[in-house]
């Protein structure tokens, strides 16, 4: 392993890292919009959240880079408040990645969320719970396997996001190049292939790992009743 | 009065409507599957809001349309024990047991835990995880987690229906003590004349 290699494994979790907890709220939100709610446009909602998923990547990255070049409504507006540009930084290779994540998360915890036994949560309220008790104590206890499924999912999807990033920031090293993108530009190069191997093998390692990871904690949330990731 | 329940309610096809004045001791809602009897405890609990009506326990409105008031399931204090026991799955015995207790007012509170597992035999169960019990046991806990929540009044919604015969009998007789002893009113669910006949100090009869 090179110290660029190396760097390049720290830019990627970095960048996988902050797209998950970017996304892990927002993906809760709509997970819990969607299998609690009642609303007109909820069928429209469902399908934009799935949108990326079903999208190629590379249209995903056009329409981020629309939005927040430099002329788009998004990338103005964080220029002009926050002094903030995307493009060609890590943090626009993060959005990227949270928004390739979202479907697969939000899919997850919906699901979990619709599991959970609606009639605990009545009985929550006859003992005195608030709804917000009820959330904190019942809800998302019993919906915590699902939920942690669903982020280490958006984090294995993270490492692997690949054609919205390359199309949106580029593929800078130091900057925006992430795993996926150090293999192609390896690949590019004739004489590059133990480099392309190590980097695979990184790449199966972690993913391997956040899986376990899952399972591990999912075991711990789900003492005594045997919830399960996998 | 314990109970003054007038309600209507719209449930799909069907029309619920009850008018009911209850004293104290068990009140017993009888009727046959489907007339509407859970949907009437639920009103009560607060957990399905009624059309119309009022529902008062023990002088206290907890429902009245006319006047706009609807108090929310957490302030009625209302001791519900379902047909089947809806314990915590991600918690022990004791914490389902002190769920209730933990968010009642200190002053509302008058049972302790040690009374409670005493006056109904589970002491034995406390560190155990609510899918190793047996429906009778679970059945105990559950009546055990309403009755620490300091309720002023009770709703058993069926609690024997998913018992065998013998375990039947023990939480009858849980059921009867808990009527004479604490003297709190009851509102008991229930399509078994025999359950009715041997529990109930007064009778409403539904569909």
């Amino acid at each position: 392993m090179t110290p660029e290699e190396w760097e390049i494994i720290a830019l990627s979790l970095k960048v996988s890292g902050v797209a998950v907890l970017l996304t892990l709220p927002v993906a809760f939100a709509l997970a819990w919009l969607l299998a609690r709610g009642r609303f007109p446009g909820k069928l429209l909602l469902d399908a934009l959240v799935h949108l990326p998923l079903v999208l190629p990547p590379v249209v995903t990255g056009w329409l981020l880079l629309l939005a927040f070049g430099p002329h788009g409504p998004a990338g103005r507006l964080l220029a002009d408040w926050f002094g903030v540009t995307l493009l060609f930084r890590w943090p626009g290779a993060a959005l990227a990645a949270a928004i390739m994540a979202l479907p697969l998360m939000v899919r997850a915890m919906r699901l979990s969320i619709e599991a959970v036994d609606r009639r605990l949560e009545q009985a929550a309220r006859t003992l005195g719970a608030s709804p917000a008790h009820v959330l904190r104590t019942v809800s998302l206890p019993l919906a915590m396997p699902g939920l942690i499924a669903g982020a280490v999912l958006g984090f294995a999807r993270s490492i692997g996001e690949f054609g919205a990033t390359i199309t949106f920031v580029s593929n800078v090293p130091g900057e925006t190049r992430t795993i996926p993108l150090a293999i192609y530009s390896a690949l590019q190069v004739p004489g590059q292939e133990s480099a392309v191997t190590r980097l695979a093998l990184i790449a199966v390692l972690l993913s391997l790992a956040a899986l376990v990871a899952s399972e591990w904690l999912a075991r711990r949330t789900g003492a005594g009743r045997g919830g399960h990731v996998l | 009065m314990s109970f003054e329940i007038a309600v209507a309610r719209r449930l799909g096809s069907a029309q619920i409507a009850l008018d009911l004045r209850a004293g104290p001791g068990l009140t017993a809602l009888f009727g046959p599957s489907g007339a509407g009897k859970t949907s009437i405890l639920n009103m009560v609990a607060g957990l399905l809001r009624p059309d119309r009506g009022r529902i008062a326990v023990a002088g206290e409105t907890l429902f009245d349309s006319a006047a706009g008031i609807d108090c929310p399931p957490e302030r009625r204090r209302a001791g519900y024990v379902f047909q089947d026991a809806r314990l915590f799955p991600h918690r022990r015995v004791r914490d389902n047991l002190l769920y209730g207790w933990r968010l009642a007012a200190p002053a509302h509170r008058w049972m302790t835990l040690d009374e409670a597992t005493g006056f109904l035999g589970i002491a034995p169960l406390l560190d155990r995880w609510p899918r190793t019990l047996s429906g009778g046991e679970a059945q105990r806990v559950a009546i055990g987690r309403a009755l620490l929540s300091g309720p002023r009044f009770l709703l058993m919604d069926e609690p024997l229906a998913a018992l065998d015969m013998p375990r039947r009998a023990e939480i009858m007789a849980v059921i009867a003590r808990i009527r004479d002893e604490l003297g709190l009113p009851i509102l008991y669910v229930s399509h078994d004349r025999a359950e009715v006949d041997r529990l109930a100090s007064q009778v409403v009869t539904l569909g």
